[in-house]
């Protein structure tokens, strides 16, 4: 996630990273992480209770929030979070929750 | 990273009957913990996953094409089986809950990559180093935070192969170049990475590419 600010909003960090910041916490799935008292949503609190890296490149004015980091694994939860690609060939989004009722096999390739 | 303008015609002409995406921005690392191809991760009908990211070869398959037999072999490299993977898929789309090869949600998290905040960091530099790549081309923010990102997850060979393909094809504009992993004999003082990956191969993969076999089936 690339920001040029880092006061987002609580809908533009739960689009980004898939984390809902609900009255119990930052939750996925089936887990929830406790962010204590806040008067708002605070970027760089919850990034930091999260496990998630915020580097910053001052020069552009830029900074770049990594992924959660929870537990010292990839992943927290093993309910499958929802994923938005492009087809590579209609270019329409396709979404891996239109799948649900059906197995499937996410394969990574790259063809150079 | 040549975007869907490349990989068009490579999935027209195979005309899988699933869908093609294009994962430009690394979504399956993030999300997944993809730090490699082939891998590949299984979810059930409820959307929970029961086989995280893992190495996951295809059987090798009859081709003309000499690159392309070259990296079926090289995926196929110890195996006993060359089928074993497909066939553990074909197991889990028989049996469902009731392969062997499921494990439950607790197995799963404890198998997926590892993930310290050394890793997240990675991620945060390698999005910014794609980021000023896009705009600016191989400039001096863009290679910076690649180093960063390769130095601080340097098992995650997405991340190198990535930069490598791309800083080669913007020198030459040859597609060749966009399987370049290391510098050409001659050209190592041009090579503006801290890696490559006939090392990194042998190092973060057990795969040591001028031995004759060494990668045992997992």
């Amino acid at each position: 996630m690339i920001l040029d600010r880092l006061d987002i909003d609580v809908g533009a960090f739960e689009a980004a990273t898939g984390w809902l910041i609900k009255p119990e916490g930052a939750c996925k799935g089936d887990v929830c992480v406790p962010l204590g008292r806040s008067a708002g949503f605070d970027l760089v609190a919850t990034a930091d209770r999260l496990g998630m890296a915020i580097v910053a490149d001052a020069e552009a004015g830029l900074w770049s929030v990594g992924p959660e980091s929870l537990g010292g694994r990839s992943l927290t939860t093993a309910t499958a979070p929802e994923l938005s690609l492009p087809d590579v060939v209609t270019g329409a989004d396709v979404r891996l929750s239109s799948f649900r009722g059906q197995k499937v096999v996410l394969a990574a390739w790259a063809p150079y | 990273m040549g975007g869907a303008e490349v990989l068009r015609p490579i999935v027209e002409a195979a005309r899988p009957e699933h869908p093609s995406l294009l994962d430009a921005s690394h979504q399956m690392d993030s999300l997944f913990g993809v730090t490699n191809i082939p891998q590949v991760l299984w979810i059930d009908e409820s959307g929970t996953i029961v086989r995280p990211a893992e190495r996951g070869s295809p059987a090798p398959q009859p081709t003309d094409d000499p690159f392309a037999k070259f990296i079926l072999e090289l995926m196929a490299r110890g195996t006993t089986d060359p089928e074993w993977y497909g066939n553990r898929v074909r197991d889990w789309a028989e049996k469902g809950a009731e392969s062997e090869w499921v494990l439950p949600p607790d197995a799963v998290i404890a198998a997926s990559h590892p993930r310290t905040r050394d890793v997240s960091e990675a991620a945060a530099h390698f999005a910014l180093a794609q980021h000023f790549w896009s705009t600016d081309g191989f400039s001096a923010p863009a290679l910076h935070h690649f180093e960063r990102a390769h130095t601080l997850q340097p098992e995650n060979i997405t991340y190198k192969r990535q930069a490598y393909s791309a800083w080669s094809f913007a020198k030459t504009h040859d597609d060749t170049a966009r399987f370049a992993q290391s510098p050409k004999p001659g050209e190592e003082d041009q090579w503006p990475f801290v890696s490559e990956f006939l090392a990194d191969a042998k190092q973060y993969l057990g795969l040591d590419l001028a031995a004759p076999s060494s990668t045992p089936d997992p």
